[in-house]
């Protein structure tokens, strides 16, 4: 995974409560065995009529969305299920960051193995960033900053090991290979070996 | 395994991993791109359920050429090349993954359960620690059997009284949604504890901690006792002899001490419910059965909610035409659910227009059933019986609902498009389920009860 620190862009505003992952990629989209190419289903039934054509007046389908890698969403972004499928369909339609005041957590997990930042923030912030679609905002990771065009800075949480694998570009699962020792000493206490 | 700390998460050590045909094909992939093997392969489970198609004919008719038939000759292979034991299609004990670990005996009290779908929580019934992960999950435990978590915030459950006839565990978990919220569990594992709990059957415990994940909640769980050990006893994968004394005296100890304190606490009197159903677009946008449609006051989701699903507020649910009625899934397609829905249609016809689709949650429970003649009480009245499968759950196997229908369904999600693009799904027991679908509109299942 690349390295990302810092993160600058324009947000665009999808204001719905309780986004869940039906809704970000449609059950239907899953037979895929790969993860890459998503992106032209995210939001699918949102996004285009039932014969396929686009819903110009929906916001991912407007011009000033193109670009944007800052999703501002409203509250419990990514409930529902543990389908990974929807964070690999949010990277490749090009978003990095949800901002909501609540974000599932099975959803905030895979969201972070993909490059995606979850900023949660409080509900005025979310607020103004709904009365303002298409503000750039900057996502410090390193900081754990929301900066707002404003000047107002947010701090959000962000899980330590989450936010170093972030900052190196590391894999978790390198993390989890590098304890074999401990594996092998817990699996001989309790006779977990076959 | 490894106590968390501020820098590096816990390492959680997993006892039993369940593998399905979605979530597993880019896991294996990138075992494969990294030349690892599965660490535990005899902890590994595998079967197919979402994507296989519920028709009889189709499925043992040789699968049509497809993205679905490639997902799951993809974990036939996967299986076969790392060495995991597969519930292939022709297995006798296939079933929904949530099903079919219970009634192996592979879920056990006290056992860490994962699995890439969110409905993991339903193992929780057992006393176990079981939630889903995603796929990237799935790969760590394949190559490690371990999982990076943090600490979860506790929330108590606490469930009073006894509930009437009629009132089911789904109707109880969907009014406990109802009262959390969709988010309301968000970060915490919740503990259902109290008399009404105590008082449920293994079937029915499955059904609330199924929907555990409807609240946010990252796991549901409920103390093991006797009607634990009980359902476990001689089944295929739960130990024997001496080695179930041993666990047995294990089991006991876990349970929660008294006086224990939670993060959080509510109260439900299982006594005061009613019938539950939902009538928006998610799980807690929920409703006595007799109750009416809220009114929308200026809440923008409510108004989209209540746009999609075609309902004004005010109105009342009963006697609200349906299309569709689908029974099964891994909340409510165990026997018991079976029993009660051949309770509701035996010596009854399903209402013209309406179609009605009993699906089994394994293949167990089909020939259970069959074996006391409730296929019989279910195609007499009109309704289709099927292979096991998550059909119409995640209508991603052909089984679906048409846009604009509404649908009466015992599974876990009322999303929009859940059911198939524009279906508009009203959630609910099997007992009012069935009600539905005789009356072919709305209607209270205990009328149907006397």
């Amino acid at each position: 995974m690349e390295p990302l620190t810092q993160l600058t862009s324009k947000t665009v505003v999808l204001p719905n409560a309780d986004i869940d992952t039906d809704q970000i990629i449609p059950a239907r989209f899953l037979t895929t065995t790969e993860s890459a190419g998503l992106g032209q289903h995210a939001f699918s039934d949102w996004r285009f009529d039932s014969d396929g054509s686009p819903k110009p007046d929906f916001v991912l389908n407007r011009p000033e969305a193109g670009g944007c890698e800052v999703l501002v969403a409203g509250d419990n972004f990514g409930c529902g299920s543990s389908r990974e499928h929807a964070a690999w369909a949010l990277r490749d339609f090009g978003f990095r960051a949800v901002i909501s005041t609540t974000i599932a957590d099975i959803f905030r997990s895979n969201a972070l193995k993909n490059g995606i930042v979850p900023v949660e923030v409080d509900t005025a912030t979310q607020q103004w960033l709904f009365e303002n679609p298409g503000a750039e905002v900057t996502i410090d990771i390193g900081h754990r900053q929301l900066q707002l065009p404003d000047g107002r800075r947010c701090e959000f949480a962000i899980d330590d090991f989450a936010r170093y694998c972030l900052l190196y570009g590391v894999d978790p699962l390198g993390h989890l290979l590098s304890q074999e020792k401990a594996i092998n000493d817990y699996e001989r206490a309790h006779h977990c070996t076959p | 395994m490894v106590p968390e700390s501020d820098e590096t998460p816990a390492i959680l050590y997993v006892d039993l991993h369940l593998v399905h045909e979605v979530t597993s094909p880019q896991a294996f992939a990138a075992l494969r791109n990294r030349g690892l093997t599965v660490r535990r392969p005899e902890r590994t489970l595998a079967t197919m359920d979402h994507s296989t198609p519920t028709r009889a004919d189709v499925l043992y008719g040789g699968l049509p050429a497809g993205p679905a038939r490639d997902q799951i000759n993809m974990l036939q292979k996967n299986c076969r090349d790392f060495g995991i034991e597969l519930h292939d299609l022709d297995s006798k004990q296939r079933g929904i993954v949530h099903v079919m670990g219970p009634e192996l005996g592979a879920t056990q009290p006290g056992s860490t359960i994962v699995c890439g779908d969110s409905h993991t929580s339903t193992h929780g019934a057992f006393g176990a620690l079981a939630f889903g992960i995603g796929t990237t999950e799935v790969a760590h435990v394949l190559a490690t059997q371990c999982l990076l978590q943090r600490k979860p915030r506790t929330l108590a459950v606490n469930v009073s009284g006894r509930s009437a006839a009629g009132v089911s565990a789904k109707d109880l978990v969907l009014a406990i949604i109802g009262k959390l919220g969709v988010g309301g569990g968000t970060g915490h594992v919740i503990e259902y504890r109290g008399a009404a709990i105590a008082g449920l059957d293994m079937e029915q415990r499955m059904t609330v901690c199924n929907m555990s994940i409807e609240a946010g909640a990252r796991a549901g769980l409920i103390a093991p006792d006797d009607t634990t050990f009980e359902y476990l006893a001689g089944r295929p994968m739960t130990p024997t002899g001496v080695q179930w004394d041993h666990a047995l005296a294990n089991w006991r100890e876990l349970p929660t001490e008294a006086g224990a304190e939670f993060d959080r606490e509510i109260d439900i009197d299982a006594a005061a419910l009613e019938p539950m159903l939902t009538y928006g677009t998610n799980p807690g946008m929920v409703l006595p059965i007799t109750g009416r449609v809220p009114q929308a006051n200026g809440d923008t989701g409510m108004r989209r909610a209540l746009d999609y699903m075609g309902l004004n507020p005010g109105e009342a649910l009963i006697g609200r035409p349906v299309d569709v009625v689908f029974v099964g899934s891994c909340t409510n397609g165990r026997l018991s659910d079976l029993r009660d829905v051949a309770t509701v249609l035996a010596g009854r016809r399903v209402a013209d227009g309406v179609r009605m689709l009993v699906v089994p949650g394994s293949q167990d429970i089909k020939r259970q059933a069959e074996s006391e003649g409730l296929d019989r009480v279910f195609t007499d009245a009109g309704a289709e019986w099927r292979e096991s499968g998550c059909s119409m759950c995640i209508a991603m196997n052909g089984d679906r609902v048409a846009a604009g229908q509404y649908a009466v369904s015992t599974s876990n999600r009322n999303f929009e498009g859940r059911q198939g693009a524009g279906a508009r799904t009203l959630l609910a027991s099997p007992l009012t389920a069935a009600a539905a679908a005789v009356a072919g509109k709305i209607s209270d299942p205990r009328e149907y009860l006397r």
